[in-house]
């Protein structure tokens, strides 16, 4: 039984690639035949982010035209078992996306036994962003600890409620909340807003929080799914993340401010 | 507890409780907005109508009806009050 997984959030710049990149590497490398696909029809980059950009010969949407096959299409990931890339197309506008094309792809994919195919959605609430959600089971929906962000999440749940064919047909879509860039040292300050604030606001259960991170940028420089880092909290993060996708219950971490004994001065100047 | 503190957190604003609230009011309004509800104020629409009708004419509560309807191109806020034959 596969499942088709949207990663969402209305407002770009949240983290969507890098947070499709890390959980489709995770789920892949504990054993699932994962396929990740980019939605973002004329500004691809998730093949980018996953270090595989100078192996894109077919794209998402030479194969919706017949162009190429999936399987042409398709770029297996050298690091992991498992995991495959179907990039998107450059030079096509958003409008070679079809809903019949869409669920071609995703029909074959399930036949050729992935378990899960990720959607890496665009930003907005255009055709792509529709397009990504559409045949979703669940949604990963990426949100930035900050207003506007927030405020997009929750425009983006509304679709998933009212437009996406589980929805059309009765159904719900599994809604998960991913929040990225926390930094517990300024949630703590009341500079900005705490995870508990964004749950109670968005009323959709928490899957993960990945804490503000310089080897997320570290990682996406050197084009590797920041879960692959091991050492650090953002890819430890991610972990976690993957294993309450995959059923287990496991704690947060990294969502408080470390206690570090104070000094003398400290003590005394507050 | 440091000397300091004390001037220290009156001197910073806690902006998260303010993002805060201000996403709940906003965020409550744009869905009562994309749901097919009908509007919060059509209680009372009607019972000022009543008031304004009963300056001239005797009707009661129920002889008024306010509807609003949603079609593709425009909503219709439809009106009906019935006048009984007794002035």
């Amino acid at each position: 039984m596969s499942k088709v997984i949207v990663v969402t959030s209305g407002k770009g710049g949240v983290g969507k690639t890098t947070s499709s990149a890390a959980f489709s590497a995770g789920l892949a490398a504990r054993g699932h035949k994962t396929a990740v696909i980019d939605f973002d029809v004329g500004l691809r980059n998730l093949d980018l982010i996953m270090g595989v950009e100078r192996r894109v010969i077919y794209d998402f949407v030479n194969v919706i035209n017949g162009e190429a096959t999936l399987k042409q299409a398709l770029i297996k990931d050298k690091r992991v078992d498992n995991l495959y890339i179907l990039p998107a197309s450059q030079t096509r506008d958003k409008d070679a996306l079809t809903k019949e094309g869409v669920e071609s792809i995703i029909n074959e994919l399930k036949e050729d036994g992935f378990e899960y195919i990720v959607c890496d959605s665009p930003a907005g609430i255009e055709k792509g962003a529709f397009m990504a959600l559409y045949f979703a089971d669940e949604a990963i929906v990426v949100t930035n600890p900050e207003v506007s962000s927030v405020r997009d999440s929750d425009r983006i749940l509304g679709i998933l409620q009212s437009r996406s064919k589980v929805a059309e047909e009765g159904g719900a879509v599994k809604e998960h909340l991913l929040i990225t860039r926390y930094s517990p040292d300024r949630v703590e300050g009341g500079d900005m807003l705490g995870m508990d604030d964004i749950v109670e606001i968005l009323s959709i259960p928490l899957i993960g929080v990945i804490p503000e991170s310089g080897s997320v940028l570290q990682a996406s420089n050197s084009g590797n799914p920041v879960i692959m880092d091991k050492e650090s909290a953002a890819g430890q993060a991610y972990e976690d993340v993957v294993s309450r996708f995959l059923g287990e219950e496991i704690p947060l971490r990294f969502t408080h401010v470390e206690q570090k004994k104070k000094g003398f001065f400290q003590k005394i100047f507050g | 507890m440091g000397l300091f503190s004390f001037f220290k957190t009156e001197k910073k604003k806690n902006t998260a409780n303010l993002a805060k609230e201000r996403l709940q009011i906003l965020i409550a309004h744009e869905r009562t907005d994309k749901s097919q509800k009908s509007p919060d104020y059509l209680p009372k629409l009607r019972d000022e109508l009543v008031q304004v009708i009963r300056k001239y004419v005797h009707v009661s509560d129920k002889d008024v009806n306010v509807n609003l309807e949603k079609g593709e191109d425009f909503d219709t806020l439809e009106l009906n009050i019935t006048l009984s034959d007794n002035k």
